[in-house]
């Protein structure tokens, strides 16, 4: 009989503490399947957030750094800096990198570095208990925006990876995809891994945003969050790929001569 | 050589290969330095990041990832370095601090000073923790001290911290590098670098679970009992037949020297007890002067910081009397010649 399945290598015989239906178990999961498939288990080092992903450790069967909050880009900037050859990632929710980790994220960014950010975007701070997220939607309810986000007292979603996506040579590659469906989670799986290859390759920095349903602080059942994400979210925070410079040919012709 | 240099030199040939920092008054030369000397050193990694914050979090970095690292700033700078140092403790992650401190509180002025006292030996940022810190008076010292702060960080594996100010900083002595005796350290076996041949790991200080929260914390307390135990270092100066003792340390012990000196030409008992570690503190010295000294008289560029730790050595079993000039005044030691000899003469010694 053929295996078709089974619990990725690198993912502790641990229970999660994630919510049912949060995009984190996916995303987790899927990063184990990568490193398993690219055979980098003893080569990658994860530095998780401050959130809900905070005891990522706990599950990734790999080395990780914990992060103060928003500081991942800078720890993963030093670390990759001092450690070339290994495959470097910063997890990081909204909160974490789009609000008080802006500037590591920006900076990190157009120095080029040569790690991964894995940006999970779920429009709200998860951990704190649903509070308003520089990515919450207009007229969207949060325990901190009560009547729902407003412009003027709250300022507009963020769009980190169109903002990112503005910087000069640094910044390789930046797909925005989501974990709502099959398709989506292999899209997302396929995007990571290009991601990963993008640093492997000392191309520059590379990220993936991943719009993620948190039903918990949404107030739905995990059904009515993939299709909140389908419908509205999306269409703040479109899918697709941002930025890519691999394709161009300098790149390519750089990457073939290694 | 210029002390500011003079640190970074130290800092090269005691084997830190890594510098992160952000531009400040006044102790740019040293930044600079690095941005140049680093290229000159294999694996030199130098950035000058976009925030104090960054700065310490890319230390963090480089010190989880087995590297010798040093980050230098000045007052406004070294209080947003604080959650760095907060984590850096609790991750018990080596790396060496410089504080070149100015005039404060706020943005301050860039004079010399000495009001960085408590948010150095307190602590300075949240949580319950020390770091070393190390008030060199002289660029030679400044060569050692900087040499020997990479050691002892990571021998106990916390960050070290250098107070000085911008007059050492600027000030120009010949210098020996030669005076470093390298210690034997441990092995690094807690550096995150990949799991190769090794089970995986993480470093982190998050703790939810409050009893092992709580060893975590005794488990650092047992580890500052045994710094406060190997590593305090003070001078002593015409101390022998003192009636008066000067306290001071860094610039202000300079000054003081000159004070006692002049005084003892006018034929006054005064001596100098000048800490070299603020954390750990010479408290047995200080102690061990009240059996002789009937009056301490504290000496500070601020208005009044190290006499705690003076007073808290003493127990009140001696008088304290405090001079100090905060706000980047450098006090000249006539001053002091007169503050002294006024209490030398008040006090019918
Ligand atoms: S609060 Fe939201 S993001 Fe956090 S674990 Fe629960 S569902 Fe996931």
């Amino acid at each position: 009989m053929k295996k078709v399945y089974s619990r990725p290598k690198y993912l502790k015989k641990v229970p999660m503490h994630y919510c049912p239906g949060c995009g984190h178990s996916i995303v987790a999961k899927l990063i184990t399947e990568l490193v398993e498939e690219m055979d980098i288990a003893d080569r990658t080092i994860c530095i998780p957030p401050a959130g809900c992903a905070v005891l990522l450790y706990n599950y990734f069967d790999f080395d990780c750094v914990e992060s103060a909050h928003g500081r991942g880009g800078a720890i993963a900037t030093a670390m990759k800096r001092v450690l070339p050859d290994r495959v470097i990632f910063t997890y990081q929710g909204d909160g974490d990198l789009a609000a008080i980790g802006t500037a590591e994220t920006i900076h990190a960014a157009n120095r080029g570095e040569r790690f991964t950010t894995i940006f999970i975007n779920n429009a709200v701070y998860g951990m704190t208990g649903g509070q308003m997220a520089p990515t919450t939607l207009f007229n969207q309810k949060t325990t901190t925006s009560q009547f729902g986000r407003e412009m003027r007292r709250d300022g507009a979603p963020i769009k980190m990876s169109e903002m990112l996506a503005t910087l000069d040579e640094g910044v390789a590659y930046i797909e925005r995809t989501t974990v709502i469906d099959v398709p989506s989670i292999k899209k997302t799986k396929k995007a990571i891994k290009k991601a990963f290859q993008i640093q492997m390759d000392d191309i520059g920095f590379s990220l993936v945003e991943v719009l993620s349903p948190c039903p918990t602080n949404w107030k739905m059942n995990p059904l009515q969050s993939c299709k909140w994400i389908d419908e509205d979210m999306t269409k703040v925070f479109p899918l697709g790929v941002i930025k890519d410079i691999t394709e161009n040919k300098k790149v390519k012709e750089a990457v073939n001569a290694d | 050589m210029r002390g500011n240099t003079v640190v970074g030199e130290a800092a090269i040939r005691a084997g830190c290969t890594c510098y992160f920092g952000y531009p400040i008054t006044p102790q740019n030369e040293l930044p600079e330095y690095m941005s140049r000397r680093l290229t000159e050193i294999e694996d030199g990694i130098f950035i000058q990041s976009e925030s104090e914050i960054s700065a310490i979090n890319m230390v963090l970095g480089a010190s989880v990832a087995g590297a010798r690292v040093m980050t230098s700033s000045s007052s406004p700078g070294i209080s947003l370095k604080q959650e760095g140092i907060s984590f850096l403790c609790g991750d018990e992650l080596p790396a060496v601090i410089v504080n070149m401190v100015r005039g404060g509180p706020g943005l301050g002025n860039i004079s010399p000073a000495q009001s960085d006292y408590f948010q150095s030996t307190r602590g300075g940022g949240h949580g319950d923790y020390r770091t070393v810190v190390l008030a060199p008076a002289s660029c030679q010292e400044m060569a050692d001290l900087t040499m020997e702060a990479f050691d002892i960080s990571d021998y106990y594996r916390n960050p070290v911290l250098i107070l000085a100010d911008g007059m050492l900083g600027q000030m120009m002595e010949p210098v020996t590098f030669e005076n470093y005796k390298p210690r034997e350290l441990p092995k690094k076996d807690y550096i995150i670098d990949g799991a190769k041949g090794r089970p995986s790991r993480f470093v982190r200080s998050l703790i939810l679970n409050t009893k092992d929260m709580e060893e975590h914390n005794w488990k650092l307390m047992r580890k500052y009992k045994m710094i406060t135990k190997n590593e305090i270092k003070c001078d002593e100066f015409m101390m022998d037949d003192a009636k008066i003792a000067v306290v001071a340390y860094g610039t202000a012990a300079r000054i003081a020297k000159g004070a006692v000196k002049r005084a003892r030409k006018e034929g006054l008992k005064v001596g100098l007890i000048r800490p070299i570690t603020l954390w750990p503190y010479p408290s047995e010295v200080i102690k061990k002067w009240a059996r002789s000294v009937s009056l301490f008289v504290v000496f500070e560029m601020s208005a009044g910081q190290m006499i705690e730790d003076v007073e808290l050595s003493l127990k009140g079993s001696s008088e304290v009397y405090f001079y100090g000039r905060p706000g980047g005044v450098i006090p000249t030691p006539m001053e002091l010649v007169k503050i002294i000899s006024s209490q030398y003469y008040q006090k019918g010694f």
